[in-house]
């Protein structure tokens, strides 16, 4: 490029740029032309006899769905063999007179008959539809003696996903069920359509949905010739599928089971973790369901069922249901206030039994008040006033800030559901969410007034139980947050090596250790003589732990019967613990509804599950019902 | 007499900036297209009429592009280059995703995908670019013009959607070419391209990898991507010297072909009007490409020259990369098939280049140098 500007010799040499071009399009439409005279006329019949007997199938042969284990190896969810009935509609002549003449040998009812035409509506031809499911060995035996009047019906093994465990841990496995609009499209976001050919089941919750694409294995497929009839005359090709990976789950089955049976009738959730990793050792949504009745496609009235139920045995209460934490708030606030500067430990109130703000008085659970009440007192006899005075000194600006670096009001990312939407947020309180929450200007204004009652875990707070859990591990762990999850390595069946999930620390957050101390001692004192000193009676180990109770609130103008009212007026029963105090190495919160005070009904459960994973203790019996339990001491 | 010599001067001027050339190549190309449509769509859901209403809302466009002085369409080039880039940006950080890639913004009530505007922004701004510095080119703004163009190419090639991304590219490449960047420079950059390919490979993702195995031997993936090209190369092949005639195609109308209005449409064309269809379709591109070069040739100022020529190399583009991988020998990247695959976005795109054209052409007289 000469610094000397031509114009002209600019214009030419963009002419001769043109032409190059131009040459070079003539070129590739060249080729293009050669590819066509190439297919078009020299391979002409060769691809007129392909397109003229196209009819080489591939028939997808689909993986065996991979396993998923407990920690100790204990099978979850596997896969069994067996036989169906299935008809090939391009073999058969008469489709409906087919299946009337099939149902008089073996028990085909209507469902059978619905979805075999739902089925038909979507399938490709060659392929086969089952008209029936788990033949018994019975079915099999008089079907094969009259095979002969049946073309294109055959009986065929098919894979069946079984969860051995039933009812336990449901809510954390989820289950399969078939595939719908809804999952192909997902299954096309993915790219992943090639290798869903002949498949018709997929994850719809749970772990089944989040490690679908590792659980699914890949598609095999077999080349099949056929003739004009559309039968098979011979195969020429076999490419075996490959299983899906395995799931190891750091979930402990065992543990889960005695929790679930804790639970007994009444709903809630437990979520134990184990801090230094934040693997999930057990997690439990009450009541819950059988996740095999959906193996086979759910029948109606179940689906109704289950669906219908009042108590929502559906619902993931773990990570959907968010709660008010009620005082199991309270240790995070105190911490928050030690980290703060707003308070030091020995600094002590004395409590009146109430606190006023403006001309609303905030009641303590205690007539009469604690009396002189230091930051140790306030966590182990569970005092308000304290915590009322501190939120207000604090602002809610603060106090929002410390518990949304700990998690609170955000989803922890857990390893369940298809995506992040599968988790519940929950609410952290603020300004901010205040704004977005409400549309009239005097609703979106925060008043301090409504700083108070979060103090004591009350007011807007709702968070899920696993974000309670989450919280109590990291104060557990000293300050350092993981990720709660629960598959622990996932096993490659190509070259069984194991791939783990390594957990990494999310953050630091690099609490003082003077005050982790104050917090950590005053927690061990609410076992050792606080509120949770009855349900720990007796412990051989040395736990921190917290209770807690959320109130539940009415529905006015709802009808109701006078029985019905207690039931659903109880307030929620919480409650924190990790253990052993000086190591933790299992962290928890529990959560049963309408149960009353926290160290009732939910500080045993806590109580069980410490006990069972430390010591290797089976409860005596089942959980005790806390009906008509004496209430002693209404201190929660 | 008032009446019709008014209305005859409305009308003249309203055609005043009509290419007829231009004008009935594409209209040729846009009936076969129809008709294609039609066959495809035949036996599901039946969309000739919606694409008829596509390409008269392109046309309306296009005439009034056609109508805006080069100099007009000078304005638009940073403006509309900047938005495009804002935009991708946006969909990088919080687009929506559909089929595995994040191409998408939500604006409401509907989908915008910025990677099209880019494929006009892209043309525009580089020749406005070298306009700028005609008088004092030097190799440096070769240089920039290339950062202009690599960056909304990798954004949209990370998105993933490669054919967008090598339409735009090439879009951008050709205002390069055409501006003179030296052989030296180009050849080089072949070299290095070749020796980089190893690097590129491993950049490539997954599924773009498997596509490109497929290619050299579709039976690899026989379920997957190898399973549409092998049915548009039987489709294609079997349709002869002559093609199995209109509505005709077993392929088509036995579900063989997947995407069949769409990016597949050729497939479907070939197999009904076989090698003398594709002939004629050959013909018709290489008519429009040649028109496209002869306003470039004849174009008065630089930016005219470039835009010109690099809207006639893009549909030429467009044209072979489609048909290239429907035929088996390109790997698919899911362009479509300019002016006859189903789809409104692109044909309003490739009208407005056919517009810019037009303006090009008819406004040269009206410079004055």
């Amino acid at each position: 490029m000469g610094d000397f500007h031509n114009p002209e010799g600019d214009v030419d040499r963009f002419r001769f740029r043109i032409g190059f071009a131009a040459v070079v399009v003539l070129l590739a439409f060249g080729l293009l032309l050669g590819r066509f005279v190439w297919l078009q006329v020299i391979q002409h019949d060769f691809y007129q006899t392909r397109a003229e007997d196209n009819r080489i199938a591939l028939i997808p042969i689909v993986p065996n769905r991979g396993v998923i284990t407990d920690r100790h190896g204990i099978v979850l969810a596997h896969n069994y063999s067996a036989f169906t009935l299935e008809i090939t509609p391009s073999q058969t002549g008469n489709l409906e007179a087919t299946i009337d003449a099939l149902a008089e040998i073996i028990d085909i009812q209507a469902k059978d008959r619905k979805r075999f035409k739902r089925l038909l509506d979507e399938a490709k031809n060659f392929e086969s539809i089952p008209i029936r499911t788990r033949l018994s060995d019975a079915e099999v035996a008089i079907f094969a003696a009259q095979r002969f009047r049946f073309p294109g019906v055959e009986v065929k093994a098919r894979l069946f996903r079984q969860y051995p465990m039933g009812k336990v841990a449901s809510h954390a496995l989820g289950y399969i069920g078939r595939i719908t609009d809804r999952d192909l499209k997902w299954i096309e976001e993915a790219e992943k359509q090639a290798n869903y050919k002949g498949t018709d089941h997929i994850g719809k919750n749970g772990l089944e949905q989040h490690y679908e694409f590792e659980l699914h294995g890949e598609t095999g497929y077999e080349q099949v010739e056929i003739d004009a009839g559309g039968r098979a005359l011979r195969s020429l090709k076999r490419i075996p599928p490959v299983s899906g990976n395995n799931l190891q789950l750091t979930l402990d089955i065992k543990l889960q089971e005695i929790t679930e049976k804790a639970f007994g009738e009444r709903k809630g959730s437990l979520v134990a973790i184990d801090p230094a990793t934040g693997g999930i050792l057990a997690l439990v949504s009450n009541p819950t369901y059988d996740p095999n009745l959906f193996v086979d496609g759910i029948s109606p009235e179940n689906w109704k069922e289950l669906n219908d139920h009042p108590d929502k045995p559906m619902v993931n209460r773990a990570i959907n249901g968010a709660y008010p934490p009620g005082s199991t708030f309270k240790p995070f606030m105190a911490l928050a206030a030690l980290e703060s500067g707003k308070r030091t430990a020995q600094q002590a109130i004395s409590d009146p039994g109430f606190f006023t703000f403006g001309n609303h008085t905030f009641r303590d659970d205690k007539k009469g008040g604690h009396g002189s009440v230091d930051m140790y007192k306030s966590i182990v006899h569970s005092c308000d006033t304290y915590y009322y005075m501190l939120a207000n000194d604090m602002g809610i600006d603060n106090i929002s800030k410390f518990m949304g670096q700990l998690g609170f009001g955000q989803r922890t990312g857990v390893d369940l559901g298809k995506d992040e939407f599968s988790e519940s947020k929950g609410v952290l309180p603020s300004q901010e969410w205040k704004k977005q929450r409400f549309k009239k200007p005097e609703q979106q204004k925060w008043y301090a007034g409504e700083t108070i009652s979060i103090g004591i875990g009350q007011g807007y707070n709702a968070y899920t139980p696993i974000q309670l859990a989450q919280a109590t591990a990291t104060l557990a762990n000293n300050g350092v947050m993981f990720r709660p999850h629960l598959v622990r390595h996932i096993v490659d069946t190509r070259t069984s090596e194991k791939r783990a999930i390594e957990p990494k620390p999310i953050r630091d957050l690099q609490w003082k250790e003077k005050n982790l101390e104050v917090i950590h001692r005053s927690m061990l004192g609410v076992i050792k003589e606080g509120t949770g000193n009855r349900a720990f009676a007796g412990a051989p180990y040395l736990a921190g732990g917290k209770t807690g109770t959320a109130q539940v609130y009415s529905l006015k103008g709802a009808e109701y019967k006078a029985s019905a009212v207690k039931q659903h007026l109880r307030d929620h029963a919480l409650f924190i613990a990790y253990a052993p105090i000086d190591k933790p190495t299992i962290a928890l919160a529990v959560l049963v509804e309408n149960g009353g005070f926290g160290a009732q009904s939910a500080a045993p459960i806590a109580r069980m599950v410490l006990d069972y994973y430390l010591l290797g203790k089976l409860p005596a019996g089942a959980a005790p019902e806390d009906s008509e339990a004496v209430e002693e001491d209404p201190e929660e | 007499m008032d009446i019709t010599s008014t209305l005859k001067r409305w009308w003249l001027n309203a055609i005043a900036h009509i290419d007829f050339p231009l004008l009935l190549i594409t209209a040729a190309i846009m009936l076969i297209g129809l008709a294609t449509v039609n066959s495809a769509t035949i036996d599901s859901a039946h969309r000739m009429l919606s694409q008829a209403g596509n390409m008269g809302f392109a046309l309306v466009i296009m005439w009034l592009v056609s109508r805006m002085p080069p100099q007009k369409l000078m304005n638009f080039a940073v403006p509309l280059y900047i938005l495009g880039v804002i935009l991708l940006i946006a969909v990088f950080l919080f687009g929506i995703k559909v089929n595995g890639a994040r191409r998408w913004l939500s604006i409401g009530i509907t989908r915008i995908q910025p990677s099209e505007i880019l494929k006009i922004a892209m043309p525009l701004m580089l020749a406005w670019y070298f306009q700028k510095y005609e008088a004092t080119l030097k190799l440096k703004h070769y240089a920039i013009a290339a950062l202009l163009l690599v960056v909304p190419f990798g954004l949209i090639a990370k998105q993933p959607d490669l054919g967008t991304a090598l339409l735009v590219g090439g879009a951008g490449f050709f205002v390069i070419f055409f501006a003179g960047l030296p052989w030296k420079v180009i050849i080089g950059l072949g070299a290095a391209g070749a020796a980089a390919a190893p690097l590129l490979w491993h950049a490539l993702h997954d599924y773009q990898q498997k596509r490109i195995l497929t290619l050299i031997d579709p039976t690899t993936d026989p379920l997957g991507s190898g399973y549409h090209i092998i049915q548009s190369t039987i489709a294609i092949g079997s349709g002869g010297l002559v093609g199995k005639g209109y509505l005709n195609g077993t392929q088509t109308h036995l579900e063989f072909i997947p995407e069949k209005h769409t990016d597949f449409i050729f497939a479907v064309y070939s197999e009904e009007w076989g090698l003398l269809g594709n002939l004629l379709l050959l013909f018709l591109y290489t008519l429009l490409v040649a028109r496209g070069m002869m306003i470039a040739s004849a174009a008065p100022t630089l930016f005219s020259r470039l835009l010109a020529g690099a809207i006639s190399l893009n549909l030429f583009t467009y044209a072979f990369i489609n048909m290239g991988m429907v035929s088996g020998i390109l790997p698919v990247v899911g362009v479509p098939l300019p002016f006859m695959s189903y789809g409104g976005t692109a044909l309003v795109t490739l009208f407005l280049g056919i517009g810019m054209l037009m303006s090009i052409h008819t406004h040269r007289m009206l410079v004055k140098k």
